[in-house]
């Protein structure tokens, strides 16, 4: 039974579903803040969801080592991905070009991950967080490149400190790392060079 | 005996395999997630030689999908023989829908030069790029070009700008005019005409820049601050025409001079082919249009 968890699951139409969900992700990554539609392409085992599992089967290969919360580490789905992606476990986060988050907010720090370097700053983890809503938690007022005026978005569940964090995953610029946040439904990012705006006076 | 067309080796969606797919589409995220910054990526070979937009092709191959439609420019034209090529190449391998009207396509792959009717949001331009690296000719080896952007270095561009100003007088760079994206990386827009610089900045589309012979992808997303490197004494200045052209009469538009004859006779014409079309069709007319010098009967 859990055999066929692991084998079941995937693209049904492997060239055109990643290809849809790649321009999700490319056009949230373009316009951070906007909130791209993703239908249910992949079923996934829990706790993995299925935009989270479509994202890593789009982006996620054997080139690609992947690092998986304590949730997923124990789950059937550690072996979906395996057998869907052929990408490798990372064995430390900061070997990770990408990571994979049930359980965002329990997770380590973002500097843990890989930073890129400042000749190579594109050698850094892009975290997949798998949220409940990208509506419903508390707003996040957003300001960078990709965006004319300003936009929000109120993902959660958020790791903790979060704000606090993403500003000092900005002032590492061009280093740092890159969000992708999975939601039922849609996918929205937060590119390193998106900045938070803090209401409060 | 001919052997039947549904015999032919048939080719995955858009030519490139899923796994090269893949490692461009990461290539892309990272591009877009720092912008300006030259992403090494692994370039496959494609089946047209080096030069003749490997790169755009790779990048178009990568992001394209059955419902988009495809606009394809060579020098402001989609009537030449790289945009032709690349045209046919993709209606081939992804069989998708084509067009040369700029307003209607999703995708427009371009070499050297942004289409003069106005991108909006939705719409992705992807550039052929050939020598990615700004400071290249400055700077041979890249080890050091790489340190030189990392350490934000850029005061040999401006040498060399000065340089100019120190010979001729004035900037006389003309095409492939460095710019600052989002006040750190100086990137090269490809060997677009200056004139059309302004155009990269707080644009509403996704800008895509493709480099297969040297190996690198970049990217500005939409509304991005695009500032051309200049001095307070010497601002950048876009190229100025002195004519309309001479088919449809447009002005502000970057023109191509055109040799009528071996007696020093020559027009200057629209370079974006879709644009001067389309003004003609309605109803604009330049000194030279067919229908001014010789008037219906």
């Amino acid at each position: 039974m859990e055999q066929m968890d692991v084998i079941d699951g995937g693209f049904a139409a492997p060239v055109f579903d990643a290809q849809t969900v790649f321009r999700a992700v490319m056009d949230a990554m373009a316009r951070p803040g906007t909130v791209q539609h993703v239908a249910v392409l992949a079923q996934p085992p829990a706790p993995l969801a299925a935009t989270a599992g479509a994202v890593a089967l789009t982006l996620c290969d054997h080139d690609s080592p992947l690092w998986l919360d304590a949730a997923l580490q124990v789950s059937a789905a550690r072996s979906w991905l395996g057998f869907h992606t052929g990408a490798p476990l990372a064995a430390t986060p900061a070997d990770a070009h990408f990571a994979l988050v049930a359980n965002p907010a329990s997770l380590i720090s973002l500097e843990n991950f890989a930073q890129g370097t400042q000749e190579y700053p594109d050698r850094s983890t892009t975290l997949i967080l798998q949220v409940e809503s990208l509506t419903d938690g508390a707003p996040l007022h957003l300001e960078g490149p990709g965006i004319e005026t300003s936009a929000t978005i109120a993902p959660t569940p958020l790791p903790r400190h979060f704000v606090e964090q993403w500003k000092q995953n900005g002032a590492r610029f061009p280093r740092g790392t890159d969000v992708i946040l999975a939601a039922p439904g849609a996918v929205a990012c937060l590119p390193r060079t998106t900045r938070i705006k803090t209401m409060e006076a | 005996m001919s052997t039947p067309a549904t015999d032919i080796a048939t080719y995955n969606f858009a030519y490139l395999d899923e796994q090269t797919k893949r490692m461009i589409r990461r290539a892309i995220l990272k591009g877009i997630a720092i912008p300006g910054y030259q992403v090494p990526f692994a370039s496959r070979e494609m089946p047209m030689p080096y030069g003749w937009g490997t790169g755009g092709v790779q990048v178009t191959a990568a992001i394209i999908g059955p419902d988009d439609v495809l606009k394809v420019i060579d020098q402001g034209a989609d009537d030449t023989t790289n945009a032709v090529s690349i045209r046919a190449f993709f209606q081939k391998v992804a069989d998708v829908a084509v067009t040369t009207e700029t307003a209607k396509a999703t995708i427009i792959q371009t070499r050297h030069r942004i289409p003069e009717h106005p991108l909006t949001e939705g719409q992705t331009l992807v550039y052929q790029v050939p020598i990615p690296e700004p400071l290249r000719f400055l700077e041979p080896r890249e080890t050091e070009t790489r340190k030189m952007h990392a350490l934000e270095e850029y005061g040999l561009m401006h040498v060399k700008l000065y340089e100019d100003i120190a010979r001729h007088g004035r900037i006389a760079t003309t095409y492939a005019y460095p710019v600052k994206v989002e006040g750190r990386y100086v990137m090269d827009p490809s060997p677009t005409p200056k004139f059309d610089n302004p155009k990269m900045h707080m644009s509403p589309a996704l800008q895509l820049f493709g480099a297969g012979r040297e190996k690198r992808i970049y990217a500005v997303p939409p509304f991005t601050k695009v500032v051309s490197l200049d001095f307070e004494d010497h601002p950048f200045e876009i190229q100025a025409f002195d004519q309309p052209c001479a088919l449809c009469g447009a002005e502000q538009v970057y023109l191509d001079e055109v040799i009528l004859d071996d007696k020093g006779g020559h027009m200057f014409v629209c370079s974006d082919t879709d644009h001067c079309e389309t003004r003609q069709a309605c109803g604009h007319r330049g000194h030279l249009s067919p229908d001014i010098l010789e008037p219906a009967q």
